[in-house]
């Protein structure tokens, strides 16, 4: 009964938030647009041959990037940005009353996003494979639902980390930059501009024991059928979301102790 | 046009939006940590790209980071002034209030591009500055007047190149209304701003010179400070950069026939 309600509550604000999505499709498609970095990174790799050091094929590579940019797109996270508006607004109020958290809220928001960026990034990789023919490959059913539930649990990594950011807005009103001060390490040390294996040695020591080559190198890696440990990579994903859980149940049971509306 | 009253003008909005952005005193500090992680950050990933290389696209390591200097003053500049203001004409447009802007006595593109200052962008100014006086160092560069106001102008140049770029696509607000993500996509592809036009493929190269002309803003510069630059190239640059302001603001103006405020 009660997993019956709480699956109807899912499902109603996916559909609404879906429907909702909808009506920013043109917005959405430039926010898919905005993401073909990789490519231009791909460019500067194969234009150079700088992936000869790191024993990498053109084609191996063009693959990597074109996973990357898949991953980027369906672990893009901006709940903080959100969750910042709301509470300068004073909508977080009649959220907090409703008896689910607000960040199930945020997070169907998420889920409709990806799914209105689904077309709009097939569309981009339809154009990637007219300029590279060459990298077209079908990955086989499981690794492809392998490389899905990492993709998910990466952006469910990041999703954590930003709602913790997010909470912060309890404290200080403006999270957003403590979001922008962690999307730089995000930017470097994900993947998504070079693939990790490059990194020279003193960094690839103890890049594996932070969450950043799990949110886009390794779920790319996988994807694109590059060499990486994968039950290591899941493990870790997963061991992160355990550990980041419950720091954002603690920081928001706190921030709504604290939490008192405009004007009281 | 006055310049003495538009100078008074300058003062105030200085004075205001300082004031305004002072409020929030830690959020400045994160920015600041933000614009030197995010140096550290490009110089690793040109780092990575020159560990097996000697030369890319022709530019060896110390060179390409006068690029990386170029790119990091005119980051700051886009931080400071053109990402504050020029986000604000789409606020300003979605709630009318694009009307108090036009009934005030005062040109209306000087209030709505100098209205507001980000002061967390002058870090990176500043990081820039200090980053080309040590390619001065490394590179070896004689000083001389010559020099020095070539230097300047083609950097001028590029501002306003950069400038009218933001201005124009901020101006398509009037009709789309919503046009937040397509200063995303052009943030994504100033991006490339910071590697040398010639490390890339020939087809991206023309692309990058004639439609979005990421060329002129930090390639020409930087071939000028290493004193490799050709004269019709500085030409060049002056008259775009000269063709863009004036298109820039023929756009404004011809846009604006088209504005009708809220609810009319």
């Amino acid at each position: 009964m009660i997993s019956n309600l709480f699956n109807r509550k899912i499902f109603t604000l996916l559909k609404v938030q879906y429907s909702n999505m909808l009506e920013y499709r043109v917005e959405i498609a430039l926010w898919a647009i905005s993401g073909i970095i990789p490519f231009f990174m791909l460019n500067i790799w194969t234009n150079n041959n700088l992936n000869e050091s790191i024993n990498i094929s053109d084609v191996m590579l063009s693959r990597y990037f074109l996973c990357a940019f898949f991953v980027r797109q369906f672990s893009v996270v901006w709940v903080v940005f959100s969750f910042e508006e709301d509470s300068l607004m004073g909508k977080v109020s009649p959220y907090l009353i409703q008896p689910l958290n607000p960040f199930f809220r945020y997070f169907a928001q998420h889920l409709a996003e990806q799914i209105t960026r689904f077309p709009f990034a097939l569309i981009i990789a339809f154009f990637f494979f007219i300029f590279n023919p060459e990298s077209i490959w079908i990955p086989n059913l499981g690794i492809l639902f392998l490389a899905l539930v990492s993709t998910f649990l990466s952006f469910l990594i990041q999703f954590l980390i930003q709602s913790i950011v997010a909470c912060l807005c309890f404290w200080t009103e403006r999270a957003s930059s403590i979001e922008r001060l962690l999307f730089i390490p995000t930017l470097f040390l994900s993947g998504l501009l070079a693939p990790v294996v490059s990194f020279p040695a003193y960094i690839k020591s103890w890049i594996y024991l932070t969450p950043f080559p799990y949110l886009i190198d390794f779920p790319a890696n996988l994807l694109s059928g590059n060499e990486t440990n994968i039950s290591g990579g899941l493990s870790m994903q997963i061991l992160w979301i355990f550990l980041l859980f419950p720091l954002f149940k603690k920081i928001w049971s706190e921030g709504t102790k604290k939490y008192t509306a405009m004007g009281s | 046009m006055n310049l003495r009253k538009y100078l008074k003008v300058y003062k105030k909005f200085l004075h205001t939006s300082l004031a305004c952005e002072l409020e929030y005193k830690t959020n400045i500090l994160v920015d600041l940590i933000t614009a030197i992680l995010s140096l550290i950050g490009s110089i690793f990933l040109l780092s990575i790209f020159f560990q097996n290389n000697r030369s890319i696209g022709g530019w060896e390591f110390e060179e390409a980071l006068i690029i990386q200097g170029i790119y990091t003053i005119l980051n700051g500049i886009t931080n400071t002034w053109f990402n504050p203001n020029l986000t604000e004409i789409v606020k300003h447009i979605r709630e009318g209030t694009l009307d108090f802007v036009l009934l005030k006595p005062i040109d209306s593109q000087f209030f709505i591009s100098l209205k507001k200052i980000n002061p967390s962008g002058f870090l990176e100014i500043i990081l820039g500055f200090f980053l080309l006086l040590f390619c001065i160092r490394i590179n070896e560069i004689n000083l001389n007047m010559s020099f020095l106001t070539l230097t300047l102008m083609t950097i001028t140049c590029s501002i306003s190149i950069l400038y009218s770029l933001w201005f124009f696509i901020s101006t398509t607000t009037i009709w789309f209304v919503k046009t937040w993500n397509a200063t995303e996509v052009l943030r994504s592809f100033l991006y490339i701003g910071r590697f040398p036009l010639n490390s890339f493929s020939f087809s991206l190269r023309i692309f990058f010179s004639v439609f979005i002309p990421i060329a002129f803003i930090t390639t020409i510069p930087s071939e000028v400070f290493l004193g490799l630059s050709q004269l019709w190239k500085i030409l060049l640059e002056v008259v775009v950069a000269s063709v863009f302001l004036i298109t820039s603001r023929k756009f404004w103006l011809f846009a604006l026939k088209f504005y009708s405020s809220a609810s009319s």
